[in-house]
């Protein structure tokens, strides 16, 4: 068992994941001598050279287009793409092709790839470099969506993203990366891909999250408990797509009342299909109208005032006390 | 730093072998067996009788919309012809005589017109993609192929095809950009007739050829004449030995003009003239072969004419299994749509089949032991 924070633990899975597989190889801007600009491929290229771990040309499209062609013939790449900002330049690719190619040829010709990228806001990085745009994955058929919230799971959902025989999409809440530590097991652990966590159990509301507003849920959770005595039940979505319906539908059947946050813009978000999910399935249970904390519809803001904007413990507090007041 | 100017050992080759009368550059003359020669024309007569075919399927609402390749015949055939069934093919979507050259059943072709997913699934035993819509997008996929090759240390090319207006696109210098510079086994062949749907070259590039492009990424530019079925391969073949030795890519800019409508939704009437288009007509690469062909004592009419009879039998009965397949219980089956999406189907798309499938009347086809929504509708309710 180590302590380690969640830069190291992806970088763990990536030693891991290539040591195990010789078809793993790792490309993107910087990542070879460098070692990525948050250190997320430390070792790799000394470890394992050139030929698996490789600088590319800063073209975010041609990053994605050429681990396309190379998971076709037999590899398994994983892109990073070096802020999630920059990835919508590589869109056309995954919408058209990476996504596209299993269906369009009835499984003969498949992309087994990850796209890794940092996301989201909280570390006072300039204009681009803060937004959580990950419902725009998952709204595109043939992709799954991940993002880890701690070291533990960071590390296991990176083994599920290598092992799937599909694109992944895994999105890193960079605030995270090292802003605390957790003990990860010395055995390779794999979390599969399309299954949420209780990871705090309660009876009396549930608050569903996923990446980095995780820790505002679980502190809130813990308020409630304090000021309040509400005993919270806590849901880490995790994989965004496919979503883990019946998890979250369960609790919400047996605590009557749902606060869903994060930190992406709110109209079509992952909250708002959460929320669809839950009234399609489990209406008839509800205590009160379940409520979105989220970004607003706005560009991240920059960052003198993006603290405005992400939802903080606070916010998570209020919200759920409306929603138990109702 | 004086101004002056730099010199680059770059120029930008041309090539044709046979003119337009059949007459041939005995120097340039690639070493083909009659067979060979016989064999590249009846590929080239088969696809022009097949794309014949197609459209009047389509006229008459028997497949849908689709992009004539007639007179890229010579530039398909002549580079696919280079390559071996291991190496890799690449395609946009004016290739119909590489896919037959490479063993895609005809039916199959057709198929993806009458618009069935069937119809993109390669054949075993070939490295071929299928049909790329998306202009220049698949450069990258064979730049990453052609990669992939160089880490695995495979001696496969990759052959990838694009039309003039895809050098317009960002991925098509991000395409050269990356077998450039990771040195990659690919042969990036443009088959440049001249409009991209209406716009006409000098509207895509300033440029006065696109392989004078290849000076930018630092790799071999050719200029082919595209409708020389001869200069196609031999530009090619050489291409491929380079590629072979680790050399990596070229540039090939093959010129031909485009026949037809850019699709068959196109009249390109509207935007260019009568006379260019008599101009080029004569020149197209079937006619030239031919004379090249009758010159050498290889082809009479006679000979044509058994070909073409043998062809159309072979067509015929394509579009025969074609519009049976098309009819049959498997390729019908709406409820597929979601079975080839994913490696596994996930829950919420279980949900959504059993959705069609009910709406079809068919609601018990389909499980639904992993559907929440009966998992827990079988639970006492609360509130109202």
């Amino acid at each position: 068992m180590a302590e380690i924070n969640m830069a190291k633990s992806i970088n763990m899975a990536l030693f891991e994941a290539m040591e195990k597989d010789s078809r793993v190889v790792v490309l993107g801007q910087d990542v070879g001598i460098d070692e990525g600009v948050f250190r997320i491929t430390e070792g790799l290229h000394a470890k394992f050279g050139d030929k698996r771990v490789f600088d590319t040309p800063l073209a975010e499209s041609g990053i994605i287009g050429t681990s396309i062609g190379m998971a076709i013939n037999g590899l398994l790449p994983v892109a990073e793409i070096q802020f999630a900002g920059f990835d919508y330049y590589a869109y056309q690719q995954l919408e058209s092709h990476a996504a596209r190619f299993r269906n369009r040829t009835r499984g003969r010709v498949t992309v087994p790839m990850v796209m890794r990228a940092p996301s989201g806001a909280g570390i006072r990085a300039l204009e681009h470099h803060s937004e959580s745009r990950e419902a725009i994955y998952c709204h595109t058929p043939g992709l799954k969506v991940v993002m880890p919230s701690g070291p533990r799971n960071a590390r296991a959902l990176m083994h599920a993203a290598i092992n799937d025989p599909d694109p992944v999409i895994y999105y890193e809440p960079k605030a995270l990366y090292r802003l605390f530590k957790e003990e990860v097991p010395d055995e390779i652990e794999v979390m599969p891909i399309g299954k949420a966590q209780v990871v705090r159990p309660g009876s009396d509301i549930t608050i569903i999250s996923y990446g980095a507003t995780m820790r505002p849920c679980l502190e809130a959770a813990e308020l409630l408990m304090e000021e309040d005595g509400v005993k919270a039940e806590v849901i880490d979505l995790l994989s965004l797509m496919p979503l883990d319906t019946e998890t979250f539908v369960n609790s919400v059947a047996k605590t009557g009342r749902a606060v869903v946050v994060h930190e992406g813009p709110r109209a079509c978000g992952v909250a708002a299909e959460v929320v669809s999910r839950i009234n399609e399935n489990v209406f008839l249970y509800l205590e009160a109208p379940v409520i979105r904390l989220t970004g607003y519809d706005v560009p991240v803001p920059y960052f003198s005032k993006e603290k405005f904007y992400i939802p903080d413990t606070d916010k998570v507090v209020e919200a759920c006390r409306k929603t138990l007041r109702f | 730093m004086p101004r002056k100017e730099l010199e680059f050992d770059y120029t930008v080759e041309t090539l044709s072998i046979v003119d337009e009368e059949g007459n041939v550059d005995k120097a340039l003359e690639p070493k083909l067996s009659d067979k060979e020669l016989l064999d590249m024309f009846r590929w080239m007569l088969y696809s022009r009788r097949v794309d014949e075919r197609q459209l009047n399927l389509q006229r008459q609402g028997r497949i849908g919309t689709f992009p004539q390749s007639t007179g890229h015949e010579a530039i398909g055939l002549g580079s696919v012809f280079a390559i071996e069934k291991s190496d890799w093919f690449v395609p946009a979507y004016r290739e119909l005589v590489c896919f037959l050259y490479r063993g895609w059943p005809l039916e199959r072709l057709l198929l993806y017109w009458a618009g069935f997913e069937e119809g993109a699934v390669p054949p075993e035993g070939v490295n071929d993609l299928p049909i790329c819509v998306p202009v220049a997008s698949q450069l990258l996929h064979a730049s990453g192929i052609g990669m992939a090759n160089n880490i695995k240390g495979e001696n496969k090319v990759v052959l990838t095809y694009f039309g003039d207006g895809s050098s317009s696109e960002g991925d098509f210098h991000e395409g050269i950009n990356f077998a450039a510079v990771f040195n990659a086994p690919v042969i990036f062949v443009c088959e440049n007739n001249q409009f991209a749907i209406s716009e006409p070259l000098h509207k895509q590039t300033r440029t006065k050829t696109i392989a004078q492009k290849a000076v930018g990424y630092g790799v071999p530019g050719v200029r082919v004449d595209g409708n020389d079925v001869l200069a196609v391969y031999v530009a090619t073949k050489e291409a491929i030995e380079r590629a072979r030795k680790g050399e990596g890519p070229t540039l090939l800019d093959c010129l031909t003009y485009r026949y037809t409508p850019h699709t068959t939704a196109d009249d390109p009437k509207k935007y260019r003239s009568d006379e260019e288009a008599q101009k080029w007509a004569k020149r197209e690469p079937l006619i030239r072969f031919a004379k090249y062909l009758e010159k050498k004592g290889l082809l009479n009419d006679e000979k044509r004419q058994k070909m073409e009879t043998e062809i159309d039998e072979e067509i015929k009965e394509a579009v025969k299994k074609m519009e049976t397949l098309a009819k049959s219980k498997e390729l019908m089956e709406p409820l597929a749509m979601f079975d080839f999406l994913y490696a596994d189907v996930p829950v919420h798309l279980e949900v959504q089949k059993h959705e069609l499938a009910e709406s079809l009347g068919r609601g018990d086809e389909v499980s639904t032991k992993s559907n929440p929504q009966r998992s827990i509708a079988g639970t006492a309710k609360r509130g109202g």
